[in-house]
């Protein structure tokens, strides 16, 4: 799972455009919404629509996002258990 | 009560988000579309802060910030706004997504951002501001509503402070549709000079460019505003009785105007409106601005930004004159702008007395 | 600051008038069904309030050349004014110092979108380059009515509408305007429903406002403009007034670009700025029309507010129309503003559709079947992204 997370570390960057920020500077339980990286509900879209082009997850409802992407690690742990890519 | 321009802030095609005005003004008669000369935006919001922000939006942030900042105002009245596409950018990027992807894996930023207030709304959410928050899109009088709102807030009593801006941007994709529809001039004329053109089309410019107008004079006061007027359609022999009845309802005559600044942009095919103009104020000085700042449906606050630098300094640098005449003073300015043959405005600006 | 309503013109999902649009609303006769002008790979994922008339029926209907270069949006938008301008009885537009303000958030991109790439090819196409921005929908509606003078367009998303009526109402107050054409206009468009689609608040079925179990809203198309005049206008003519403009407000959420606050902010700001333009108590508004898209924040976000300003106990009859037509965006608050004149006119609340479960954080329930009375007041909300936040109050006298 080390690969993956660091690969989404590198996604969240580029597809939320966080210009001064590196993959070393996330760690992997840091929060990513709220005080920690400081995401919000519309980067969490963002990362809905990742979840399906890049892992082949669809999430119906928004409010699902909010667990999954609490952390890189939640993350990993969410999509190596359901990809389908 | 009365309404002072007292705070400026411009992003423009020149260096003018800082340094003293005119004083790094070029023209590029080699160039049919002129870009922004970007401020350093890291010095107004940081990166993370900009993350999803559109081109118009960090513009318009940085530009309000330099008004409020040059005023002293912390939180305005009223927050209005006027763009005559929004931030074109990310509406051309949702769009090409969605006819490129067929309609698949489209995100939400670049919809957001393509909301036409949404330059307005990200100023007030930045200030906590919960004020009264408009934004105008109606082509080439899209600021001068803004600024007709403003105001008429004033005027009204609604407002003690308005902060008002214009903002549009410049795209590839829509450069290449306006060249395709003849709006800009050709490419192979190489060489785009914007007064006295023989050739259809305009040189193309984007920018933001924002003001803080009070009802009370300040140290950095620039002018008052004395009225404006906008009309969609006057016709070409109406046109100088339309402008002596404006000057009328405020008490003045053709000969009362110390400098008269229009919007020619070099399009041959709708300039007889600023002929009539010209040669009806012959006897005044004359000015021009779009060779610096380009044609764009805002660029008319460009013009006011200058007009009100020239009202306070009293002078007219020269990369400005459109004609050879000074004055000894500089009392009152008439601005007068249309595009394509409507969306006519009047805006009459008065010398003001700083404390 | 009351402002006479002199005239009023509608085209929606409902109908292509006035008179059509009450009728289906005493009937209960909503039009959220499948999209079939625009072809896109969602149409079995949502449903439209949709007007099934095609450009080219309402190019005919205005009598247009074959060479226009009308979008949706100003085939709509130029459809509800000359009606509004008919009703309002003006013969010559220029008379007197007229106005006109329009309201899109869609402006010409509902032609844009279809011709993206084929610009670049097809020279026939290039006459809709000019069409593409707000502004042009203006000027075409103020061509088709004759209209020459102070031209101009809201643009604040789904608030839009509101907007130009308090623009409006406040030129003819300065005396700046002797009579003006407020409103708004908007056509679906692949680049709406996409973009909403983006934000996941659209729902897969039937909008159900301020229902515990509701998923999202249906996007809709409509035009709607009223004629607002001054006294001395309306006493010139002698003229028939339908109802007034007593009140409004514009206040900014400042919370987030397109979800509203928790506890209504803005919404209650506006509201509380219309009460007092308006020189009423809550107590004397009979009917509420809300915003109501259905989506789980507005609902939430608008029911708070209006708690605040009314008392959970005291909240008037309140319903959305939004489940008869769809939200259609930056018209809702002009079509809306019909429905309210309507409402004052015939004392009737129109039931709030496809309601079933009350929503579990308050005890708000709305009006959900046709209910007569008669009605003095009417108030009307607007929310736009941008934490854009409007209310208008109509009155009857």
């Amino acid at each position: 799972m080390e690969a993956l997370k660091q690969e989404l570390k590198g996604k969240i960057i580029e597809v939320l455009n966080l210009e001064d920020i590196a993959v070393a500077d996330i760690n992997d339980d840091d929060a990513l919404f709220g005080d920690g990286l400081g995401l919000d509900s519309i980067d969490a879209l963002e990362l809905i629509v990742m979840l399906d082009k890049d892992y082949g997850i669809k999430l119906t409802d928004p409010k699902e996002g909010k667990n999954i992407f609490r952390s890189i690690d939640t993350m990993a742990e969410y999509i190596t258990a359901h990809r389908t890519k | 009560m009365k309404t002072y321009i007292n705070g400026i802030g411009c992003v423009s095609a020149q260096k003018t988000f800082e340094g003293d005005f005119a004083s790094a003004f070029e023209t590029h008669e080699n160039l049919n579309v002129l870009s922004v000369e970007a401020p350093p935006y890291k010095d107004y919001f940081s990166p993370i802060a900009a993350r999803r922000m559109a081109k118009g939006v960090k513009n318009g942030i940085v530009a309000s910030t330099i008004a409020m900042k040059e005023s002293g105002l912390e939180m305005p009245d009223a927050i209005i706004t006027g763009t005559g596409m929004g931030c074109i950018e990310d509406s051309d990027k949702f769009l090409k997504a969605i006819i490129d992807n067929n309609e698949e894996f489209l995100t939400p930023t670049s919809f957001i951002q393509s909301t036409h207030n949404t330059v307005a709304a990200q100023i007030a959410l930045g200030l906590q501001c919960k004020a009264y928050n408009f934004t105008y899109v109606n082509a080439a009088v899209s600021f001068e509503s803004a600024l007709l709102d403003a105001k008429l807030q004033i005027d009204e009593g609604e407002a003690n402070s308005t902060l008002i801006g214009a903002i549009d941007e410049m795209t590839d994709y829509t450069v290449s549709l306006f060249k395709l529809a003849g709006f800009i001039k050709k490419d192979s004329e190489a060489v785009f000079p914007v007064l006295d053109s023989k050739t259809s089309g305009t040189v193309f410019g984007e920018g933001a460019t924002f003001f803080v107008l009070e009802n009370t004079r300040k140290s950095s006061t620039y002018a008052e505003v004395k009225d404006v007027e906008i009309i969609n359609e006057i016709a070409l022999d109406l046109l100088a009785e339309k402008a002596e009845q404006f000057l009328k309802t405020n008490g003045l005559s053709v000969s009362d105007i110390d400098l008269l600044i229009t919007g020619i942009n070099g399009d041959a095919a709708f300039n007889d409106y600023y002929e009539a103009l010209t040669s009806q104020f012959a006897g005044t000085s004359q000015a021009y601005y779009k060779h610096l700042s380009g044609e764009y449906n805002t660029a008319s606050a460009f013009g006011l930004y200058v007009g009100a630098n020239i009202i306070r300094s009293q002078q007219v640098p020269q990369i400005l004159k459109s004609n050879n005449l000074s004055k000894p003073q500089y009392k009152h300015i008439l601005l007068y702008n249309q595009y394509r043959g409507i969306d006519h405005s009047f805006t009459l600006i008065s010398h003001v007395e700083t404390p | 600051m009351k402002v006479a309503i002199t005239g009023m013109g509608i085209i929606s999902a409902i109908g292509n008038s006035v008179e059509e649009n009450y009728h289906a609303l005493i009937n209960s006769e909503k039009a959220i069904t499948r999209i079939e002008n625009i072809r896109t790979v969602h149409a079995d994922v949502i449903k439209v309030g949709e007007i099934k008339k095609t450009n080219a029926e309402l190019i005919e209907a205005l009598g247009l050349p074959a060479d226009n270069n009308f979008t949706r949006t100003a085939l709509l938008g130029a459809f509800a004014a000359k009606q509004a301008v008919k009703d309002a009885g003006i013969s010559d537009i220029n008379e007197y110092k007229t106005g006109l303000i329009s309201a899109t958030s869609v402006g010409g991109m509902d032609t844009t979108e279809k011709h993206y790439y084929d610009y670049f090819t097809d020279e026939s196409l290039v006459k809709y380059i000019s069409a593409h921005d707000g502004g042009d929908v203006a000027q075409k509606i103020a061509e088709q009515i004759g209209l020459k003078g102070l031209v101009t367009t809201i643009s604040t998303a789904c608030s839009s509408a509101a907007n130009a009526i308090m623009l409006g109402a406040r030129l003819i107050n300065a005396g700046k305007l002797d009579r003006v054409i407020v409103g708004g206009t908007d056509g679906l468009a692949k680049f709406t429903i996409n973009g909403f689609k983006t934000l996941m608040i659209l729902t897969d079925s039937y909008n159900t406002p301020f229902d515990n179990n509701r998923k999202g809203l249906n996007l809709g198309e409509a035009a709607a403009f009223l004629v607002l005049e001054s006294d001395a206008m309306v006493k010139k003519a002698n003229k028939k007034v339908l109802a007034y403009v007593s009140g409004f407000g514009n206040a900014n959420d400042a919370f987030h670009q397109t979800a509203s606050s928790e506890n209504g902010e803005g919404a209650y700001l506006a509201m509380q700025k219309a009460f007092k333009l308006a020189n009423l108590k809550p107590s004397d508004i009979d009917y509420i029309n809300m915003h109501g898209t259905a989506t789980p924040n507005n609902d939430l976000s608008e029911g708070r507010a209006v708690i605040r300003v009314f008392g959970e106990e005291n909240v008037p009859d309140f319903s959305s129309t939004k489940a008869f037509t769809g939200h259609t965006l930056a018209a809702a608050a002009a079509i809306e503003a019909v429905y309210s004149v309507l409402a004052l006119q015939n004392g009737v609340v129109y039931p709030n559709l496809n309601f079933e479960t009350p929503m579990e954080e308050f005890n708000l329930i709305p009006q959900t079947t046709i209910k007569y009375k008669n009605i003095e007041h009417v108030l009307s909300n607007s929310f736009g992204f941008g934490g854009n936040c409007s209310t208008v109050i109509f009155s009857k006298s």
